[in-house]
């Protein structure tokens, strides 16, 4: 029998964290502009993520016009189509994603999440946005420049990414992406070792890391990860800068242009894809762990019942971290490597599939049975899982050698991996957005406006990405212009891809109805109070909505439980705050 | 890929290690209260001594990342080896000196002697200088006795990692000139000491870096690395 006897404290100890100093803004730029409260940064970050991510939305736009209606527009030429490209899934997934959930939900999160009167260190921490600004006005430049921007392809493989047949290759725009993502990467790392180190030393009495909610370890786990990945894309990115500008020839090889021998010769291009795939590779998993640790939180919340397995789900999150460091080369199987080593990585690929298999069911258990509330956020997270399923079972095909050579550089991964990293992400972010902007405000967003903006995006995603699976099977490949007058491909899929343009345009524009929602929410929403979900975790439970600089006013909460007791037993109500005592009497912290 | 792979699992072994003192088998759902019991962070060590070595982990895997491109890149039939100037003995003396004199600085600030503080940091930061110039000095030689950066894959690296390198130590006389001018300020003695620390423990760091390096670019990492494929084959 275990003994579930609440142990209880009669009076509580001196607080071992000493209480921090914090900067106090004096005026109003200190405040709002180069503020070093984490709230305010988040905001920052989250506001320059999504204005450069609706550009990229406009430049998929664009790419599925082309795609639809081959050489009904004039200015989308070949080359600016490359462009499209690789600027679109460039900032999707390094400068949105990325962006927002570590800068946007790790900077506002995790100190109010942990008990934290800001960031450890708030200064480097308001460096970071800056840089990262500065990263996404040097991306920006790209386009004025020129030339405009690259046209390499998100994954900007050498030799072509610098050589004059590609887009911005032999102009500026290389140089460009590769300095914004080299100050990208030194912002990133300032705001890392924050979330990092606000995790380890920050958190307040009571606050083991097995009370942490799920939403912390994973924004925690995913920025470990994201600061040994990182450095492999910015060590990629110094070399190519050096090949470009200096003459070097760390990935170059010989090569004859335009019957003219290339002062370059015997670099090495795989060299180059092992780099890019070292932190090619954890990115997924950067961008999905904060996914996988929020919907914990969501599930839990509006389903009224504790999470399901939370130690499971603990260990999960690290193991898959730790897994991702290993599968890089799946990304590969075509570049000619021996293919026992691609056996290697095939396994290792899908072992991962288990400690992600663990969690999708521990999520189904949670639900099993629960309270469930269909709320805007709850909409969301159910559809991330289901999104999230499907998306991870293309992944089993793509893993294996036999399977993915074929399908390798057809739509099917095109589809694959918009579903799992594209997709599922963007409806947590929406899921989680729904959910704290209450904390963030202290109103409600709109209700109907909610369901029409979850109903348009939720199916409007599966309209564009389950029909491009099936274009992919056909054979259809990817990063092609155009497809031309080609005997293998039916008539079926022009009218298919005509279909996908006209559901990409519908559930881009169904997103201003979000925005709208955001901006007129803020005035009109629905006074939310301090905790409008009934939840448990300490964002929660601040004194005042929204939380001032400082998160706590007086006293530093102290946590007597883990994050999930919801529909407790006996309890006086279906949630026990992380901060409450019950059944021992209140007493006050010294 | 070998090296930073290596690293990695060096980095997994000590986030193993300190994850299996969290008490992960603990089952939260049944604990409450106690917060006595349930302490939060270890708040021994101070929080900058975490943030700066969770950084140098960070520095740690670049240069991890950079060795494993040097190997693989070395395997390519273009590499010419080439001599190494003899000016980087020289330098990595300077070196070593540059962090024995930080040493210094950590057990003087520690008894509180602030004049030996004071000489030891300057002397520190003047050290790490000569050795900044001393690097230039290494590049014009090469450059100037046919060693341009573009010539050769071997070139390119020494050029790339000692620039790496040295960029690394640029960022820390930044910290160190703000230390220094702490040692001269009113700034309370612990302070002061935990500046100091910092500084010290970025310069072995450094240092230990510049060593790998030095191995790496003079060969010896690569006849290292035959002798064990050799032994275990």
């Amino acid at each position: 029998m275990v003994d579930v006897t609440p142990r209880t404290v009669a009076e509580i100890p001196p607080a071992e964290v000493p209480d921090v100093e914090l900067y106090h803004p004096h005026s109003w730029w200190t405040t709002y502009v180069f503020s070093q409260d984490a709230k305010v940064i988040a905001i920052q970050y989250s506001g320059t993520a999504v204005a450069i991510g609706l550009v990229a939305l406009v430049l998929s736009w664009l790419m599925r016009l082309q795609l639809a209606f081959p050489g009904t527009f004039d200015f989308i030429t070949a080359e600016a189509y490359y462009q499209f490209v690789t600027m679109h899934g460039m900032i999707m997934v390094v400068y949105l994603l990325t962006a927002l959930f570590l800068g946007g939900f790790g900077n506002y999160l995790i100190p109010l999440m942990v008990g934290a009167r800001d960031m450890v260190f708030p200064y480097a921490n308001m460096l970071s946005y800056w840089i990262y600004l500065l990263a996404v006005l040097v991306l920006v430049a790209s386009f004025f420049a020129p030339g405009g921007p690259t046209g390499a392809g998100w994954t900007l493989y050498p030799p072509q990414a610098i050589l004059g047949g590609t887009p911005g290759g032999e102009q500026a725009g290389i140089i460009l992406m590769l300095s914004s993502l080299i100050l990208f990467i030194i912002g990133f790392t300032m705001g890392g070792l924050n979330y990092v180190v606000t995790v380890l030393q920050g958190r307040t009495r009571g606050m083991t890391l097995m009370r942490l909610p799920l939403t912390v370890w994973g924004i925690f786990t995913a920025t470990v990860m994201a600061l040994l990945a990182f450095p492999a894309l910015f060590v990629a990115s110094v070399m190519m800068l050096f090949d470009r500008v200096l003459g070097t020839s760390f990935f170059m090889p010989a090569l004859v242009e335009m019957g003219e021998q290339l002062s370059y010769g015997g670099g090495s291009p795989i060299l180059f894809q092992h780099l890019f795939w070292f932190f090619g590779h954890p990115e997924v998993y950067i961008v999905a762990l904060p996914a996988f640790g929020i919907v914990s939180d969501l599930i839990s919340t509006h389903a009224r019942k504790n999470i399901f397995g939370y130690r499971m789900m603990v260990w999960a999150i690290v193991g898959i971290g730790a897994l991702s460091f290993i599968v890089w080369a799946h990304h590969m199987y075509v570049s000619g490597m021996d293919p026992y080593f691609g056996f290697f990585f095939a396994t290792t690929t899908l072992i991962i599939a288990v400690p992600t298999a663990i969690k999708v069911y521990n999520w189904i258990l949670t639900l099993w049975r629960g309270d469930i509330h269909l709320t805007i956020p709850m909409l969301f997270a159910l559809a991330f899982i289901v999104t999230f399923v499907n998306g991870g079972l293309t992944g089993l095909f793509l893993g294996n050698v036999v399977v993915d050579v074929p399908l390798s550089d057809t739509m099917f991964v095109v589809a694959h991996f918009h579903m799992v990293m594209g997709v599922a992400p963007i409806l947590v972010i929406f899921g989680a957005i729904y959910h704290w902007y209450p904390k963030i405000t202290g109103r409600m967003l709109n209700e109907a406006l909610g369901q029409f903006h979850f109903w348009v995006t939720f199916v409007g995603a599966y309209l564009i990405f389950f029909p491009m699976h099936y274009i992919g099977l056909v054979g259809v490949p990817r990063r092609y212009v155009e497809l031309g007058d080609t005997a293998f491909i039916p008539a079926s899929v022009h009218t298919l891809n005509e279909f996908i343009t006209i559901a990409a345009l519908v559930v881009g524009f169904a997103q201003i109805v979000f925005l709208f929602n955001l901006f007129w929410s803020l005035r009109h929403g629905r006074e939310a109070g301090g905790n409008p979900w009934r939840a448990t975790t300490l964002e929660w439970q601040t004194p005042t909505t929204p939380p001032p600089h400082g998160n706590w006013g007086k006293h530093m909460p102290v946590v007597y439980r883990w994050a999930y007791d919801y529909s407790v037993p006996g309890a006086p109500q279906d949630f026990i705050a992380q901060n409450d005592p019950w059944p021992a009497r209140p007493t006050v912290p010294g | 890929m070998s090296v930073v792979v290596v690293f990695l699992l060096v980095i997994a072994g000590i986030s193993a290690w300190w994850l299996s003192r969290q008490r992960l088998l603990s089952k939260p759902w049944l604990e409450q209260g106690a917060p006595d019991l349930l302490d939060g962070p270890e708040a021994a060590i101070p929080t900058q001594k975490i943030g700066l070595g969770v950084f140098l982990a960070v520095v740690g895997c670049l240069f991890a990342l950079f060795a494993s491109a040097y190997f693989m890149r070395m395997e390519v039939s273009d590499w010419r080896a080439m001599p190494l100037p003899r000016i980087l003995w020289v330098n990595t003396g300077i070196l070593v000196l540059s962090s024995v004199a930080l040493q210094i600085a950590v057990v003087a600030s520690r008894r509180d002697q602030l004049d030996t503080t004071r000489l030891a940091l300057v002397t520190g930061g003047l050290t790490a200088l000569v050795f900044l110039a001393g690097q230039l000095l290494a590049w014009r030689d090469l450059t100037d006795s046919g060693y341009p950066l573009d010539a050769n894959p071997a070139n390119s690296f020494f050029y790339l990692l000692t620039a790496m390198h040295g960029l690394h130590i640029v960022g820390g006389l930044v910290a160190l000139a703000r230390t220094t001018y702490k040692a001269w300020g009113a700034a309370p003695r612990e302070r002061l000491q935990l500046s100091v620390e910092l500084c010290a423990m970025y310069w072995h760091f450094l240092l230990f870096i510049w060593l790998a390096i030095f191995v790496l670019l003079a060969g010896w990492a690569a006849s290292f690395v035959d002798i064990c494929r050799q032994l275990l084959t």
